[in-house]
C-alpha cells in the first residue's frame, strides 16, 4: 500500500491550509473559554479569538515553553478530566523536572493514525514483523510504536530496550524485518550482534531501521546503512506532541509533518519571529487535534528547518529537515556557538576513529576547554606513536574546522566509552559559571 | 639467507594512558599462561602502545582480541650486545652505516648477556648486515 490514507496525505495544499485553518479556530474558541491556563495567556497577548481571521494569524497567539508543562505539574493545564483519560505518560525528567502527558481515547487514536500514516510512507505493511526495541513503559517510544505498527496489520515484536543478545536471537527467530529503536541501540545491537557471529546483513531479514529519539547525522545513516544492509529512517516526536509521530517518507527527505494534525512553524529562538521556508531556527508546534493537553505555538527547542514544496512521494504535507540541533543543547564555547551533531557529522568522515564520541568540557582559567574523546578503531592501531598522533592531529584539526573552536582530542581503546541504551548523553559539561 | 627465522613476532598494545591499564594487560597474559620474555611502553599525549615479547604471540593476539584491546603485531629483531662499555655502539653503528634506521629499540637482559630489540624500517636489510659484520642476531626460536 502506498498511502495509509490518500485522501489526506496527497490533499492539495489549499484544502490543507483550509482544513488547518478551521481547526485552529475551533481550537482556540475551545481553549479561550474553557481553559483558564490559554485564557490568562491570550489576555496578556491581547489577542482574542476573533482576531484569528486566516491561517497566518497563528502569529498573533503567545508561545508555550516546556517550563508552562513544568510550572503546572503534573497536571493543572489538562483540559480533559481524570475519568476522561485513558493514559499517561512521563518525560525522563533528565533535564529538570519530569512533565506529564495525559492522553484521551481520541488522543491515542489520533496518534495511532499519525504512525500509521508514517509507517505506510516506510512501506511497511502487513507481513512485517517490526521489532519494537524503544523503552516501553512511562517513556512513549515503546507504546507509540507497539500501536502505529499492529494498526498497520505488521506484527509487532515488542523487545524493548536491553538484553541485547536475545534481541539478535529473536530478530533471526522470528524473521524481524523492521527495527525501532534509538540509533545509537541500533550501532550497539550492530557491535553484539558481530561479536556473536551474527551478519545482520545475511544471517537476518531486516531491512528497515525507524531510529529516533536523539539526535544523528546523515553521515551516520550512510554507516549504519552500509554496515547493516538497512534502510534507516529517522522518526520524530517528543512526549509532549503525544510521543513518536512523524517520519520521513522513502525519499529520505525529512518529516511529513501532517497539516490536520500539526501546524508547525519555524521561528527565531532569540526573536521569536517567523522564519520563512528554508531558513533554520527553532520548530514550533500547534497540535491541532489534542483533548487532554493541548498545544499552541509549543517551542519544542528542536532546531531544523521547513521544506513546503510537494513531496516527490507525492504527499503534500509539509517537511522538517533531520533536527540540526536542540536550543538547550547548544554549548557556547568561547562564545561560539557549538551542537554536539556538528562533532558527530566530522567524526563520521574520519575512518580511523569510530561512530561514539564523548565531550567534556571545562573551565581552565579564563577559557573553556572542549575535549573530545574518540576511541580508536580496531583496523586503524599502529605500533608506530607517530602514526597515533597523526590521527589525534587529524580529528583535533577537522573538528577545529568545522567547529571554529580548538578542541583537544583524547584516543581511547575501542569499546572503552559509555554505550547508551535509551538517549545518548555525550556531553559532561563541567563548567560552573 | 634465510632471514625470516630472524624475524621476531612482537605484540602490540594500544593503551590509554590511566591507572590500571597496564595491569589489566599483564593479567589477561597471566591468566593465559603467558610469559612476558622482554617489554616496554611508549608513551604520547594521553595514550601509549605497549610492546612485549612473549612466548605465545598468537595466543597472547586472541586473548587481547576478545577482551577488546586494539592489538598488532609487528616485526622486530634481536641482537646480542656485548655487557660492556661501547657495546650498544658497535650494533647501532653498524646500522647507521648500512642506512637502516631504527624506529625504536629497548633492551633485554637475555638468558647468555644483554639483547637489543630492534624495530627497523629496512628489517632485511638490517638482518643482513647485521650477521655479515659478525655480530649474532637471536633466532625467533629463541622467543616462541
Amino acid at each position: 500500500m502506498k498511502s495509509w490514507d490518500p485522501r489526506i496525505e496527497e490533499m492539495p495544499k489549499e484544502d490543507l491550509q483550509k482544513m488547518q485553518y478551521k481547526l485552529l479556530k475551533s481550537l482556540v474558541y475551545r481553549l479561550y473559554s474553557f481553559s483558564p491556563f490559554y485564557h490568562d495567556r491570550m489576555k496578556e497577548q491581547k489577542v482574542h479569538p476573533d482576531d484569528i481571521r486566516e491561517l497566518s494569524d497563528v502569529k498573533k497567539l503567545p508561545f508555550m515553553f516546556k517550563r508552562d508543562l513544568r510550572d503546572n505539574y503534573p497536571d493543572k493545564i489538562f483540559t480533559s478530566t481524570q475519568e476522561e483519560l485513558v493514559r499517561y505518560h512521563v518525560s525522563s525528567g533528565t533535564t529538570g523536572k519530569p512533565t506529564v502527558v495525559g492522553y484521551t481515547q481520541n488522543d491515542l487514536n489520533t496518534w495511532t493514525t499519525s504512525l500509521a500514516r508514517a509507517l505506510t510512507s516506510l512501506g511497511l505493511g502487513r507481513g512485517d514483523v517490526i521489532q519494537v526495541s524503544y523503552g516501553y513503559g512511562l517513556f512513549t517510544g515503546g507504546l507509540g510504536l507497539h500501536y502505529g505498527a499492529e494498526r498497520i496489520g505488521a506484527t509487532v515484536l515488542p523487545t524493548s530496550v536491553g538484553n541485547t543478545e536475545r534481541q539478535i536471537e529473536l530478530m533471526q527467530d522470528l524473521g524481524a524485518t523492521a527495527i525501532a529503536c534509538t540509533p545509537s541501540y541500533l550501532l550497539h545491537i550492530g557491535e553484539v550482534a558481530e561479536k556473536m557471529g551474527v551478519d545482520i546483513k545475511k544471517d537476518t531479514k531486516l531491512r528497515t531501521g525507524i531510529l529516533g529519539a536523539e539526535p544523528w547525522t546523515d553521515r551516520m545513516r550512510t554507516r549504519i546503512e552500509d554496515w547493516l544492509g538497512i534502510k534507516a529512517y529517522d522518526i520524530y516526536g517528543t512526549s509532549e506532541l503525544s510521543g513518536p509521530m512523524f517520519t520521513e517518507c522513502m525519499e529520505q527527505k525529512g518529516f511529513h509533518i501532517w497539516s490536520d494534525i500539526a501546524l508547525v512553524e519555524i521561528i527565531d529562538p532569540q526573536t521569536g519571529e517567523h522564519l520563512e521556508s528554508g531558513q533554520k531556527g527553532e520548530l514550533t508546534i500547534t497540535i491541532l487535534q489534542k483533548e487532554a493537553l493541548p498545544m499552541i505555538r509549543y517551542r519544542i527547542g528542536d532546531i531544523t528547518t521547513m521544506d513546503d514544496d510537494i513531496c516527490a512521494c507525492g504527499r503534500t504535507h509539509p517537511r522538517i529537515q533531520r533536527i540540526q540541533g536542540r536550543v538547550d543543547d547548544m554549548l557556547i564555547i568561547r562564545g561560539i556557538n557549538v551542537f554536539p551533531s556538528q562533532i558527530e557529522y566530522a567524526l563520521m568522515a574520519i575512518p580511523e576513529v569510530g561512530q561514539h564520541f564523548q565531550i567534556v568540557v571545562e573551565r581552565k582559567g579564563a577559557l573553556d576547554d572542549m575535549l573530545v574523546r574518540v576511541e580508536l578503531t580496531k583496523g586503524s592501531f599502529s605500533d608506530k606513536i607517530n602514526d597515533l598522533m597523526q590521527v589525534q592531529q587529524t580529528v583535533e584539526h577537522r573538528l577545529r574546522n568545522s567547529l571554529n573552536v580548538n578542541v583537544n582530542v583524547e584516543l581511547v581503546e575501542p569499546g572503552s566509552l559509555p554505550r547508551f541504551e535509551g538517549k545518548a548523553k555525550r556531553v559532561i559539561d563541567k563548567r560552573s559559571l | 639467507m634465510d632471514t625470516q627465522k630472524f624475524v621476531i613476532r612482537q605484540i602490540s598494545i594500544f593503551s590509554e594512558n590511566r591507572p590500571g591499564r597496564l595491569a589489566a594487560i599483564a593479567h589477561a597474559l597471566g591468566e593465559e599462561k603467558i610469559n612476558i620474555l622482554a617489554f616496554s611502553i611508549a608513551e604520547a599525549n594521553g595514550f601509549g602502545v605497549v610492546r612485549a615479547l612473549v612466548d605465545h604471540p598468537e595466543r597472547a593476539h586472541d586473548k587481547l582480541l576478545s577482551l577488546g584491546f586494539n592489538v598488532a603485531f609487528t616485526d622486530v629483531i634481536a641482537v646480542r650486545m656485548k655487557d660492556q662499555p661501547g657495546g650498544l655502539y658497535e650494533v647501532a653503528k653498524i646500522l647507521g652505516d648500512a642506512g637502516v634506521n631504527i624506529e625504536y629499540s629497548y633492551a633485554y637482559s637475555g638468558k647468555e648477556g644483554a639483547v637489543l630489540i630492534l624495530r627497523v624500517d629496512q628489517v632485511e636489510e638490517a638482518i643482513k648486515k647485521i650477521k655479515n659484520s659478525g655480530a649474532t642476531l637471536l633466532e625467533r626460536s629463541v622467543f616462541h
